[in-house]
């Protein structure tokens, strides 16, 4: 096997979009793939992942971008004319095709450059098919990789799930492709033989040395398999790196949240190395500028329990999950909750302490573009959030509902509900917060502590003394650092949505 | 007890409602006589009339002709239609597929006058044209509903499957997707010719003037009734009715067999 040389791009996305209709696939995606290498494409269904690879396969052709193959552009190139392969995620069998025809059937069609020598002495070149013992000896040797000797004469239908996908594998490398696509292979098969076709893809990689894309939207898949992660959401690329780079150094919450298991919270930088999150400040070792609102993951596995008094933050156990290797445990931390992984058990109803290193605290920049908070409706039908109380329009929680004379809210259906104490999360535009001298005016109060000039208006942070909550506006007009304002925010600005198990339950 | 021989009566008198008309019909081609009712000795004179008659071998010739040529047309067609209708996007393939489908309810002798207006039109009226055009308005729609659920059955991936590893469209068309479809195919073609065989309305709006099928022929002579040729006509159609049941025992044991030959695996 020749010596892999790892800079060699093999392929390459520039600028690739692809629209089907309205609705957007793939939206603006560049990278490339180095050869040799076992890159896999990770995400939520309808991310867009495999449309990419329909893409590189010819099956779709980008509405606009480019794709270099070796950096030549293959962007309208037919399927029939590209040197790649595909796994398909059905196996895609030729169900009228006994195993042999089927492994062969890019053989039959393929032809491949033949010199001879004419009377004169001269060379030429024809275009000649594979001979039937070619063939042969190809099906074989590709039967023999998939562990599947002496299948030849089988009928498709004959074979197991496992069986198939393994034929399925050999028709498409028997071509010797530069490039083997795989579109959630194992998807259909059972935990166990997952397990077993992982090593032996991850094998078959290592043997042959060519260049393996693949799809999947399992994290554990692709963390074991891959040596390069592309994390996609909603046709966009997240984030590409190694497995550890991925887990250990998300890029955002997104991708923190689909590879393992996370804690995310709301934080907000407030010193040198000092992260807040939680109602309380952590020293963290990423350096961010003060004041920015960041989004603070914290894995499972690194919250290391201990008694309620030295304890960094204090929570009241909720549920516990015992998992095989450890146990899950839940703590609700004042009204966010925070999962534990630990080989140590807890009760439910105990209050732990809990112990965050630096280390631990991973920040991301989070791109701030609404305001949000977990609020609770009141008895008066207000919505208390972020250390005030505002006016609000409750019957926005429920389509079609009014408000009685008594204050009760009255749904759709004719249901009569008390909203007092509903756990509510509240949203609010960056725009639809207005700031006033008269503390009474508005319905929380706070500090001015960040202005920032955006061109042509100015961006405010104003914290409150009691929990330190901020409030993040554009406004056009000028007011001072330390200035003491109260925060006004109309009714209909105030968006409502309930909490998940309020919804449930 | 009781139960049991009522139940087989039933059966029984059901079958004898469906098929006395034709049994009898077969009887009475055996025997020499102008009329059905009179039983003149068993014989196969009908048959040896049928056969030197050279107007009803040449009709016969027609229709079976007919049907082959529109038959095949029609399968072609429908075929195209059906794997056009399968790769289109849902929203244009909904509506495609009911568009085809509306000969298949429409009254026949709608589509007939519909037909005759339009080849006069365009002064192909009474043509062989309009003829075989006509009998494929009156095919083409179930070979498309014949082929569309072997289609709907088939994995979609593997004509991606068969590109993806070197075939031009063309190639992994004929090698994959028509092997996978090949039993709706026929089973459209069969419809076809049956349906065609046995057509009376279109045919009678659509042939040309001096042209005959068995359908048109029968109906005139049965109508004037002083055609000398009726009696024969008894053989004729016993013959189209054996060989039918032929043809339908073929095709259904064909499509067992492939059925047998996997489970013995």
């Amino acid at each position: 096997m020749a010596e892999l040389r790892k800079d060699e791009k093999i392929i390459q996305l520039v600028n690739v979009t692809k629209a089907f209709d309205e609705t957007v696939a793939v939206e603006n995606v560049s990278f490339y793939v180095r050869k040799g290498e076992f890159i896999t494409f990770l995400g939520p269904s309808g991310c867009g992942k495999t449309t990419t690879l329909r893409m590189i396969a010819g099956f779709d052709i980008p509405t606009s971008g480019k794709i270099l193959l070796n950096g030549q552009d293959i962007t309208n190139l037919p399927p029939n004319k590209r040197p790649v392969n595909t796994v398909f995620q059905r196996y895609a069998l030729f169900p009228h095709l006994n195993i042999y025809d089927n492994i062969a059937f890019g053989l039959k069609l393929k032809k491949v450059p033949v010199t001879y020598m004419n009377d004169k002495g001269e060379k030429y070149v024809k275009m000649q098919k594979l001979t039937r013992r070619e063939i042969d000896e190809k099906v074989k040797n590709a039967l023999a990789v998939v562990d599947l000797e002496g299948f030849e004469k089988r009928a498709v239908s004959t074979l197991s799930g496992g069986q198939q996908q393994r034929v399925a594998i050999a028709r498409a490398i028997v071509n010797e492709p530069e490039i083997l696509l795989l579109d959630e292979p194992l998807g259909a098969l059972d935990l166990k033989m997952r397990k077993e076709m992982q090593i032996e893809l991850k094998e078959m990689h290592r043997k042959l040395g060519i260049t393996f894309i693949y799809v999947t939207h399992d994290q554990e898949e692709a963390l074991t398999m891959s040596d390069t992660i592309v994390v996609m959401k909603d046709g966009c690329i997240q984030q590409i790196g190694t497995p550890t780079a991925i887990y250990n150094e998300p890029a955002n919450a997104f991708v923190a949240d689909f590879i393992g298991d996370s804690n995310i919270f709301n934080g907000t930088i407030v010193g040198k190395l000092t992260v807040r999150f939680c109602n309380r400040n952590f020293k963290c070792v990423d350096d961010f500028e003060k004041n920015e609102k960041v989004d603070v993951v914290v894995r499972p596995e690194d919250i290391k329990m201990t008694d309620e008094d030295s304890g960094m933050l204090v929570g009241r156990v909720t549920s516990v999950v015992f998992k095989g290797v450890h146990y899950e445990i839940t703590a609700m931390v004042g009204r966010s909750e925070v999962v534990i992984q630990s080989t140590q058990s807890r009760n439910v109803g105990d209050v732990i302490g809990l112990v965050i290193e630096p280390d631990d605290i991973h920040i991301m920049k989070k791109e701030l573009t609404v305001n949000k908070y977990d609020g609770y409706i009141t008895k008066k039908n207000t919505v208390v959030f972020g250390d005030g109380e505002f006016e609000c329009d409750v019957t926005k929680l429920y389509p079609g509902s009014h408000l009685d004379e008594e204050g009760y809210l009255v749904t759709a259906d004719g249901e009569k509900l008390d909203l007092t104490d509903m756990d509510v999360s509240v949203e609010v535009g960056l725009q639809d917060i207005e700031l006033s001298d008269n503390a009474d005016e508005g319905g929380a109060r706070g500090h001015i502590v960040q202005l920032i000039y955006k061109g042509d208006h100015y961006q405010y942070i104003v914290r409150t003394e009691e929990n330190e909550e901020d409030y993040v506006l554009d406004s056009p007009d000028l007011w001072n650092e330390n200035d003491y304002v109260s925060v006004k925010i109309r009714p209909e600005n105030i968006r409502l949505a309930l909490k998940q198990e309020k919804q449930n339950g | 007890m009781v139960k049991k021989i009522l139940s087989v009566a039933l059966c029984a008198a059901v079958l004898v409602f469906i098929y006395a008309p034709i049994l009898l019909l077969v009887v009475y081609s055996f025997t020499d006589s102008n009329v059905i009712g009179r039983w003149e000795g068993f014989s196969f004179a009908l048959y040896g009339q049928l056969f030197r008659n050279a107007e009803i071998m040449q009709i016969l010739f027609n229709t079976v002709w007919l049907a082959l040529a529109a038959a095949a047309l029609s399968t072609v067609l429908g075929t195209a239609g059906a794997i056009g209708i399968f790769y289109s996007r849902r929203r244009v393939a909904k509506p495609l597929q009911a568009a085809s489908q509306i000969p298949v309810i429409n009254a026949e002798i709608v589509t007939a006058i519909s037909l005759a207006l339009l080849f006069s039109m365009i002064a192909l009226y009474r043509t062989y044209f309009s003829l075989i055009v006509g009998h494929m308005v009156l095919c083409t729609p179930f070979v498309v509903l014949s082929v569309l659920p072997k289609l709907k059955q088939m994995d979609s991936n593997t004509y991606e499957a068969a590109l993806d590893l070197g075939a031009t469209p063309a190639q992994a068309l004929f090698k994959v997707v028509v092997p996978q479809i090949f039993s709706g195919i026929l089973s459209g073609f069969m419809l076809s010719i049956t349906l065609s065989l046995d057509d009376y309305i279109v045919t009678a709006f659509t042939k040309p003037p001096m042209f005959d099928t068995i359908s048109t022929y029968v109906y005139n002579a049965v109508r004037n009734g002083t055609n000398s040729s009726t009696p024969a006509l008894r053989a004729l159609s016993a013959l189209i009715f054996v060989v039918m049941i032929v043809i339908l025992l073929a095709v259904n044991l064909r499509a067992r067999k492939p059925a047998a030959k996997e489970r013995a695996k």
